[in-house]
């Protein structure tokens, strides 16, 4: 009997999430029995996932055939390491996101928990298939029961019209994503007829359809995972979608998006053009800067965090823009450098992204509340949740000593050695871009200290919110669980990297590992410790040795004594909550310095105003841009042809009949 | 490896940090009352100051939370950390390899961050404000601080400082024109960071256009202390680097412990001096309103990218 491969696992595991989702069906209203007991299990199997890519990574490629599919193209299942740093990331962030859910759902409007818990179960090994499919039809068959689950995942509360909306934006944005990625695929099938990965791979496109492939592949993935202008559905699902949904599709899903990108550009496409890496590079750039601007200037916690998500997506495409360049020129330890920056920056980032939307559902539970502009002062009620939150923040604002940074240093690393591009001028622009990453870094700051500040921090804007709860203890190892995978990614990113480089060793023939390995595991030193190191552990050492030294030192020589007093605000009295900055407030300085890039409603009070209100309301021009004039042509289409269909039989009988003359006449032997 | 004239180099560099950094504090304070035709306060008077505020009671406001009450030594912290990395009398650090140039930008981001969220905790309308100025004004001088660190690490080719302190000041003397960009921005950049006033007016308190002090207008005793030593860790930390990036002759090398001995001297020279020229910036200089600053350190940040693309233009050739 053959042992059992790790690729068995993982089908198990798939096999198990599908189980647990459908004996959900058996109590469908049975809030209990699906929250306390499938949840938990749900997370069990993602442990296993998680556990299993671990022992795989490193190892050969492992495959298998399912007999499910086409009568003659079997399901093709294929675990390599590129493969395996996802199922990783998927295994361990769902299996946090799964025991937190375990205590989120409660009894509620909206789908039953028992439907609930099985579109959550195939969302998830729907994305595992995802990730191991090794032919086309098996690839579009689970990226569609992805996109559908997840669908009706977000508009759990469809009750709501604003649901229904976002929803139907999503499903849209999502299809016509799939359509360029299934042309994508035919594409480099090079017509063939071969619709599995190694028949794309033999194939030996020229540098037109090798382009036109990459270029579908980057709009189709780039739909999924948010890149400008396909990102508009982000905005509005993340807030629509119950907070552990939320953290599954922009901590997870969204990375199935960055694997597919580098699934094809860098191993099916076989050759690479330099143009390309600049296309991603731009397209990344793009996308960075505008989810950032957006995220400073939302009044809405979730969506805050889904523009962030666009940010952090437009980082990873920056990173493999560059990944690209580099390979093209065949400078393979440099792309090498770049890839472990995206594929560190995708555990990161699914990681804290996951963390801070997990927290807004505690947040949400606990007050009813999504604006910022209702919240405040809940790190007194809620202290757990705020101290974790404050871990997701600073690695989100890509500060060390989290994991945020590491990725962050690795990209710009990256772009110090663009100069030593033999190219004419790429060499001089591309070191410039590190410049617009840098402001993007220092913006997703500003961002998430306004998240923060105005929610934990402060007075509390409305008075019910002192009988705000702590998340439950579920919710709160679910959180503790993600915020230690930030620590830990963070202090110790040598382990993870030494991981990865089997990964980039397989894309790229080249790896990062030799050179960590020989610094010791406390030091990351990429290249050389002459050229650039970075120790967090000792980073984190010093700062808390300070800390407590600092600390003991002031109470020994001196004296710890502490006076409670009002606020002193430069002896004004009267501080109410309604004197801090409101989430407008906070933003008003971008809003004014950047004002063209923002399409602005505002209403000032006049002095005479008796109830004086101001409003600003913030929306993105690509709805005027480019949504509205094509929503306006497809509906002036529908309009010429609605004009066809009378709705008369005697007429529809009739274009019938023309059909068949005209049909006879051109087929006439 | 760790020597031990190395591991007591770095000891020695700390403390002289910590000892250092209110005099420096205090030095500027004279220069720019003699410039401004006041009478002076002594040379020692921060001094007094954080010894007056470590015996004074704290009075916390109602509704300060534990953050509130941590974020003082954090930020301490990150100075310290800060100083430790930046070589000041000698390249030979042994904790040089904890935290390259680009993490050495990271640290000053963690201790921004954590000021301006303790200056939002009480919830009054002056911390919020200060806040709020704060991450702006971060957000606008960090990409150009990263862009003059850009420049020197491509010069040196490594983002160490320790490495391109050695590679500028010991090797043979080319004139890059890119560091006279870069030095320009950077001396911008640390006006803005370090609350100096073209774009913030570190005297006063109770004006509208006040940034750093509005943050911590609800901090007394000895949190107050920790963040004004701070603050003052903050510039001899900018002070050195800049000394280090822009004037690096007379730094020690490794092993050389008879540089060591004239480094000290030489350093309270360029610091006496580097201090009079900022109290001399300040008083020729008038306080802008917030919204010029984004056109201060927009300057900056064109300069800072301006000296990289001369470096790659002209330099890289050769």
């Amino acid at each position: 009997m053959p042992s059992l491969l790790a690729i068995d696992l993982l089908l198990i595991a798939a096999c198990l999430w599908a189980t647990i989702g459908l004996a959900g069906l058996a109590a469908p209203r049975n809030t209990f029995f699906v929250a306390r007991v499938l949840f938990p299990l749900g997370a069990l199997a993602g442990l296993l996932v998680g556990a299993t890519g671990f022992v795989a990574l490193g190892g050969a490629a492992q495959t298998a055939e399912l007999l499910i599919g086409l009568p003659d193209l079997p399901f093709h299942l294929r675990l390599d390491n590129l493969a395996a740093v996802f199922v990783i990331l998927l295994g361990i962030v769902s299996a946090g996101i799964s025991i937190y859910a375990a205590g989120y759902f409660r009894v509620g409007e909206g789908t039953a928990p028992g439907v609930l818990g099985l579109e959550y179960h195939l969302f998830l090994a729907s994305m595992l298939m995802v990730l191991l499919a090794d032919d086309a039809y098996a690839f579009m068959v689970s990226w569609e029961v992805m996109a559908l689950s997840s669908f009706f995942l977000v508009t759990t509360n469809h009750r709501h019209d604003e649901i229904r909306r976002a929803g139907y934006i999503y499903l849209l944005v999502a299809h016509v994503g799939a359509i360029a990625i299934l042309l994508s695929f035919g594409v480099m099938t090079g017509g063939a007829g071969d619709y599995t990965f190694a028949g794309m791979r033999a194939q030996d496109l020229s540098p037109f359809w090798g382009s036109v492939a990459f270029l579908l592949a980057l709009f189709g993935f780039g739909a999924k995972a948010g890149l400008l202008p396909v990102h508009v559905w982000l905005p509005e699902a993340h807030p629509a979608a119950p907070s552990p949904v939320s953290a599954l599709m922009s901590g997870v899903m969204l990375k199935t998006a960055i694997y597919g990108l580098l699934r094809v550009s860098l191993d099916l496409v076989g050759t690479t053009l330099w143009w390309w890496g600049v296309v991603a590079l731009a397209a990344g750039l793009l996308t960075a800067l505008f989810g950032v601007f957006y995220a400073t200037v939302q009044s809405d916690m979730k969506r805050l965090l889904a523009y962030s998500s666009i940010e952090n997506i437009g980082l990873l495409a920056v990173g493999i823009g560059l990944t690209l360049i580099f390979h093209s020129y065949r400078m393979e330890a440099l792309a090498a450098l770049a890839l472990t920056a995206v594929l560190f920056h995708c555990l990161a980032h699914a990681g804290f992204k996951s963390l801070l939307f997990l927290c807004t559902g505690s947040v949400l539970h606990a007050t009813k509340q999504r604006s910022l502009g209702k919240l405040g002062g809940l790190i007194g009620p809620m202290p757990w949740v705020a101290w974790l939150a404050l871990a997701g923040v600073i690695a989100g604002a890509g500060l060390p000593p989290l994991s945020g940074f590491v990725s962050e240093w690795l990209l710009l690393q990256a772009f110090l050695f663009s100069p030593g591009l033999p190219h004419s001028w790429l060499n001089m622009i591309v070191p410039v871009a590190a410049a617009a990453v840098a402001l993007t870094a220092a913006m997703a700051g500003f961002a998430l200290v306004k998240f923060y500040g105005i929610i934990f921090l402060g007075q509390m804007r409305e008075p019910n919110l002192k009988d705000a709860h702590d998340a439950c203890p579920l919710e709160k190892l679910g959180l503790v669980w993600l915020a230690g995978l930030t620590l830990l990614l963070g202090v110790l990113p040598g382990t993870m990297i030494m991981k990865l480089d089997a990964a980039t060793r397989q894309l790229l023939g080249k790896g990062l590992a030799d050179r960590v390995a020989e610094q010791g595991w406390w030091l990351l030193a990429p290249i050389s410790p002459e050229r650039a190191s970075y120790a967090p552990v000792l980073f984190l050492i010093t700062i808390a040795a300070t800390l407590l030294f600092g600390r003991w030192i002031v109470r020994t020589l001196y004296h710890g004594r502490v006076r409670h007093s009002p606020a002193w605000d430069c002896g004004y009295h009267f501080q109410g909550p309604r004197a801090q900055d409101t989430a407008e407030g906070f933003s008003q300085p971008i809003r004014r310095i950047f004002g063209p890039m923002f399409r602005m409603q505002r209403h000032f009070p006049s002095i005479r105003d008796r109830a004086p209100i101001y409003t600003v309301k913030v929306e993105d021009h690509f709805w005027y841009w480019l949504y509205l004039p094509i929503a306006r042509l497809a509906g002036g289409i529908s309009a010429l042809i609605a004009r066809v269909q009378g709705g008369r039989i005697a007429v529809y009988l009739m274009y019938s009949f023309v059909t068949l003359i005209l049909l006879l006449l051109v087929a006439r032997p | 490896m760790i020597s031990l004239t190395g591991f007591l180099g770095q000891i020695f560099a700390v403390a002289l940090a910590l000892a250092l950094a209110p005099l420096l504090t205090g030095w500027i304070n004279q220069c720019r009352a003699w410039l401004q035709n006041r009478s002076a306060p002594p040379l020692l008077q921060p001094y007094y100051m954080l010894h007056k505020l470590f015996h004074k009671d704290v009075v916390l406001a109602h509704g300060a939370s534990s953050l509130f009450r941590f974020a003082p030594f954090i930020v301490f912290g990150c100075m310290v950390l800060a100083c430790a990395i930046i070589p000041s009398l000698s390249s030979d650090l042994p904790f040089a390899p904890a935290a390259d140039a680009l993490a050495l930008v990271g640290v000053f981001g963690l201790a921004r961050i954590f000021i301006a969220l303790a200056a939002m905790d009480v919830g009054t309308s002056f911390g919020t404000l200060g806040g709020r100025r704060e991450m702006l004004i971060g957000f606008l001088a960090e990409p150009a601080l990263l862009m003059v660190i850009f420049t020197m690490a491509m010069i040196a080719q490594s983002t160490s400082v320790a490495t391109i302190v050695e590679t500028l000041a010991h090797r043979e003397l080319v004139i890059y024109p890119s560091i006279a960009f870069a030095g320009i921005a950077f001396t911008m950049v640390s006006f803005a960071e370090n609350a100096r006033v073209p774009v913030d007016n570190p005297a006063t308190h109770l004006e509208l256009t006040m940034i750093h002090e509005a943050m911590i207008l609800e901090y007394s005793g000895r949190h107050l202390a920790l963040i004004e030593w701070a603050a003052s860790l903050k510039l001899y930390a900018y002070s050195c680097l800049g000394l280090a990036l822009f004037f690096p002759w007379g730094i020690a090398e490794r092993d050389n412990f008879l540089a060591l001995v004239a480094a000290l001297p030489l350093l309270l020279v360029k610091l006496a001096i580097g201090g009079a020229l900022v109290a001399l910036l300040e008083t020729i200089n008038a306080k802008m309103r917030i919204f010029r600053a984004p056109e201060f350190l927009g300057t900056a940040f064109l300069l800072a990218v301006l000296g990289l693309l001369v470096h790659l233009l002209l330099e890289t050739q050769a």
